[in-house]
């Protein structure tokens, strides 16, 4: 059980050495580097050179990728170009903001998710599941920045409940981000849970139709007993996975969602740095966004074989 | 009379068809299960024997519904009852033991949790009381040490072991009526007996109604006192089950015994024609008309009606039951094999050992395979030119794995595969020209799984015709058309897909394939295990037919002991991976033979109930063969001691050519056997 811990772990690292190794090698093949891109037409002799040293971009390619992810592993990103403080500082706010809208959207999805799938499966085929099920259905097919920007026509605009646009400094407090990021966490999430809720409907439909839940009804387990004993654990397993995936790849909502409501997160500032060619905060920002993809998967897989006893026991065994 | 626990009044079950025709699955059935009386419900798959033991506990499958008809229990129609009130019947007066308990236990639900959870339902046991019942209750079904299974889930028990946990489950309501809807297919031989046993003890100890539902004649012999025969949703036949399995009087029931394969005959039963017809495609008239040997013109147009003879306290639906009376006693004639033996060896194996370890870095990088105590070890057997010979054992008993090493889907790890005293097959398949892969083909188990659902049966039979031979247009389908033929299918049968097909049909489709290649050796893999009874005969006699035509050698893996007489020149046994005795087959299924040949021989189950199953030895399971010694030390029930532990026993040949891997001297191996 351990070994295969640590297995997965080392894995992971792996993973996240290839992808800084790849953005690394795809930075260094770009034409230009941050020194020409800063210094725009004075690109050229003693400047350049200055500038060269002063980046240390005048060592061989290697030595600056290790010495980059030496300090990229205690934190440190080294410079931003375009406003030439440190990334760290630059990453800080944004990482808290986004973080915000995540997992505000998560908490909020999950649990909605759960209930309906559920309730779609249980009444499978009647009006509970043909309605939710039409809605989700609808949910799932329009992207975000659709859902985003009728969300602003309606509320904001139409109804002016809620600011659309989010016109708050990076390092706003909590309280005073709360109402500005009710309309984004509700375009991430709707798609996000309409998934899962699908998921999760497919996968309690399949165990109430195994041969143990039609034992459990033969033996006289009352309904809900056996929904909750029987049938339950045994959907949700599988549906771990698939909502590590789906939040993984939430990622790439928020991106969107915080462009379309001008949202002060990651996501946003990916689209900046790479329209502004600022190359250090791009690196950064792949090995970041890379590292919470590979730890939500891993936590997904260790969750799986913590709760699946044919896991667990099969490596005790071994 | 006897009190009657369950009626069951004009029952009718059924669904709706996509054209909105009301299609039947049970048709009007009426029956009585008595207080303390095990009814046996015999039938194919698709003749609703399920769906009947299902409604008798109210429960009506997803997708059917009730037509007409009751089932009365305690003087209320369970069908109409509410699911609230069910619940208290369920488990507590009517208990089900499911056909496949690995499946029917909740994964994580611990066994112990499983059983209180009925006794929590079904019984005012305050909680130490339940505990103490709950080892009663593993007690009574024989299970080792009570208080560690308890602890388990169900995946870490063996199959045997799983039926009795379902078996004590619904032991725990204490029920009226227990209802076993196939509690033992697809358990190996001697479990199966075993368990039978079990179910017998129990019935007689707690006074219990069963009601036992299998396909299996042999199992529904040794347990029942009155046998129900079902047919495409209607009852056959309905009498004391020793008259119906001594003197069938409907012709169904008359074909079926007919056609089981029995361990005191040589030779291939007779098969019946044709199949089942499938729910919905039933006409005027009898539905087992075309099937039948005795049918008149009045068959076709009049379906009888099930008629009640009191000289015999039997039901029967048949017009020329009379008929049957007089000459009924199954004389079963069966067609003696020929063996088209050739002196010439096709297939040398020897000294072969496969190992499903995993295999370490350094292993991979060397390619080898270093396992000291192998899955499979010192396989040697040599098979002539025209042999069937055959593989038995329980499952486990490496005889799958032997086929797969030769079929090249599984490396060897040591030994020497030979074929035609030439060319080495030993390595893997990658390394295997075309030639050799055409020469030995494989037919599956399970046809439903062998075939791809998305081909019809002519681009099924034709692959193996254009990639060994090229064959193409007008010639590829004339060969198409003849290997049909051959299978006994029309020419209206290539634009069919696999799932038009029934079982039979199917598996013939497979045959085909097999055949298309003009192979030299078939290597058939518990060919008719999925097939119907009276199906697998027919199947069985196409086998012999090919081969007496086309002179192919097979090697055929079998757990049925009585098929493999049947059909085999010579048998070998296996345990956990290594040869038992391997000898002619008349000489197998006679002593002197190999101790665990003699269990594997006692556990059949025949279809009379004059004989019984004799449990030498227990069912444990082991999970890898010992490190030295004999294979079979952990179960022989006739060991020696230190010798059987340490050494590993010679091959004694017998005078008829049989060799027997033990270190009882023959003689002696002999003597107590012969009772």
């Amino acid at each position: 059980m351990l070994f295969l811990i640590i297995k997965r772990i080392l894995l992971g690292l792996i993973t996240l050495f290839i992808v800084s190794l790849i953005t690394f090698v795809g930075t260094e093949i770009l034409p230009g580097d941050a020194c020409t891109t800063y210094l725009e037409r004075q690109a050229f002799g003693e400047q350049l050179e200055a500038c060269y040293r002063r980046l240390g971009l005048n060592v061989p390619a290697y030595e600056r990728y290790v010495s980059w992810a030496v300090n990229a592993i205690q934190g440190d990103f080294g410079y931003s170009l375009s406003g030439e403080m440190p990334i760290k500082e630059v990453l800080g706010p944004r990482i808290k903001n986004s973080l915000v809208l995540a997992s505000a959207a998560i908490f909020i999805g999950i649990p909605i998710a759960l209930i309906l799938g559920i309730v779609t499966a249980l009444w499978r085929d009647k009006l509970p599941d043909v309605a939710i099920s039409t809605v989700t259905i609808f949910a799932m097919t329009i992207p975000e920045f659709i859902s985003a920007t009728l969300l602003i026509l309606i509320i904001a605009i139409w109804l002016e409940w809620l600011p659309g646009i989010v016109i708050v400094p990076t390092d706003v407090s909590f309280l005073e981000l709360l109402p500005n990021i009710i309309l984004p966490v509700i375009a991430i999430a709707m798609i996000m849970t309409a998934h899962m809720a699908r998921m999760v409907r497919s996968s309690v439909i399949q165990v109430m139709a195994s041969e143990y839940v039609q034992m459990a009804i033969l033996k006289g387990v009352p309904y809900w007993k056996m929904v909750f004993k029987h049938v339950l654990p045994n959907a949700l397993l599988p549906a771990i996975n698939v909502v590590a995936l789906t939040i993984a790849w939430l990622l790439g909502g928020v991106v969107v969602t915080e462009v379309v409501f001008n949202y002060p997160g990651l996501g946003r500032l990916v689209i900046e740095s790479i329209s502004n060619r600022d190359l250090p905060t791009v690196q950064a920002l792949a090995i970041i966004l890379a590292s919470i993809y590979v730890s939500i998967n891993l936590l997904a897989d260790l969750m799986t074989l913590m709760l699946n006893p044919r896991l667990k026991t099969l490596q005790i065994r071994k | 009379m006897t009190e009657i626990i369950q009626k069951v009044k004009n029952l009718s079950i059924g669904f709706k068809s996509k054209k909105g025709e009301e299609i039947l699955i049970l048709r009007n059935i009426s029956t009585n299960i008595k207080k303390g009386e095990t009814v046996g419900i015999v039938g194919e798959s698709g003749s609703g024997k399920s769906t009947l033991a299902l409604a008798m506990m109210g429960y009506v499958k997803h997708g059917l519904y009730t037509i007409g008809g009751e089932c009365e229990f305690n003087s209320s129609n369970l069908l109409k009852m509410k699911n609230r009130d069910l619940e208290k019947i369920r488990g507590r007066k009517i208990a089900m033991i499911p056909q496949n308990a690995g499946q029917a236990l909740t994964p994580n639900l611990k066994i112990g949790y499983q059983i209180d959870e009925a006794l929590q339902l079904h019984s005012d046991l305050k909680e130490e009381e339940r505990e103490q019942k709950i080892s009663e209750l593993l007690n009574k079904v024989r299970l080792p040490s009570p208080e560690t299974i308890a602890l388990r889930y169900p995946h870490e028990l063996s199959g045997g072991q799983q039926q009795r946990v379902a078996v004590a489950m619904a032991l725990a309501g204490t029920p009226d009526l227990l209802l076993l809807d196939e509690p033992t297919t697809g358990l190996d031989v001697t479990t199966q007996a075993h368990v039978l046993e079990l179910l017998n003890f129990i019935a007689k100890d707690t006074g219990t109604s069963m009601v036992y539902v299998s396909h299996d004649l042999g199992a529904i012999a040794q347990v029942s006192d009155r046998i129900i025969v079902m047919y495409s949703g209607e009852i056959v036949l309905e009498g004391p089950s020793r008259d119906i399995l001594k003197k069938p009087i409907h012709p169904y029931t008359y074909g079926l015994l007919k056609s089981i394969p029995k361990l005191s005959l040589a030779g291939l039963p007779q098969s019946m024609p044709g199949s089942q017809p499938q729910p919905g495609t039933m006409h005027r008239g009898c539905s087992f008309f075309e099937r039948c040997d005795f049918s008149e013109e009045k068959c076709k147009s009049n379906s009888p009606q099930l008629e009640y003879l009191e000289e015999l306290n039997t039901s029967v639906r048949c017009f020329n039951h009379k008929s049957l009376m007089n000459d009924s006693q199954v004389n079963q004639t069966v067609n003696k094999i020929k063996t088209s033996l050739q002196d010439k060896e096709i297939l040398n194996i020897s000294e072969v050992s496969i190992s499903y370890a995993k295999q370490k870095l350094l292993d991979q990088v060397l390619n080898r395979i270093s396992d000291d105590n192998p899955t499979v070890k010192d396989i040697n057997i040599n098979i002539k030119k025209g042999e069937t010979i055959a593989l038995v054992g329980e499952s486990g008993s490496g005889k799958s794995t032997i086929l797969k090493s030769i079929a090249g889907l599984l490396r060897t790890k040591g030994g020497i595969i030979k074929f035609d005293q030439k060319r080495n097959l030993s390595s893997d398949l990658k390394e295997r020209d075309p030639n050799d892969l055409r020469i030995i083909q494989l037919i599956f188990q399970n046809p439903d799984e062998s075939l791809n659902p998305n081909h019809t049966v002519e681009e099924i039979i034709a692959q193996p015709l254009k990639l060994y031979f090229g064959l193409k247009g007008e010639e590829l389908k004339k060969n198409i058309i003849e290997l049909l033929q051959k299978v006994r299918l029309g020419e209206f049968y290539m634009s069919r897909y696999p799932r038009q097909l029934s079982g039979g049909e199917k598996q013939r489709v497979a045959v085909a394939r097999a055949f298309a290649a003009k192979p030299d050796i078939i290597l058939c893999d518990e060919v008719t295990s999925a097939l119907d009874v009276s199906v697998q005969a027919a199947v069985l006699n196409l086998l012999q037919q090919l081969k007496e035509d086309f002179g192919t050698t097979y090697i055929f893996v079998s757990h049925d002991l009585a098929v493999v007489r049947a059909i085999s020149d010579r048998v070998a046994v296996l345990y956990q991976g290594r040869l038992c005795e391997v000898g002619p087959s008349k000489d197998v299924y006679q002593f002197p033979s190999h101790p665990y040949t003699e269990v594997l021989l006692g556990a059949v189950l025949e279809p009379d109930p004059d004989i019984k199953p004799k449990l030498v030895a227990e069912d444990i399971v082991e999970e890898k063969p010992p490190q030295k010694g004999c294979s079979f030390q952990g179960r022989c029930s006739r060991i020696l001691g230190d010798i059987c532990k340490n050494e590993i026993p010679p091959w004694q040949i017998t005078n008829s050519g049989n060799s027997i891997r033990c270190h009882i001297p023959l003689k002696e191996l002999q003597k107590n056997q012969i009772n």
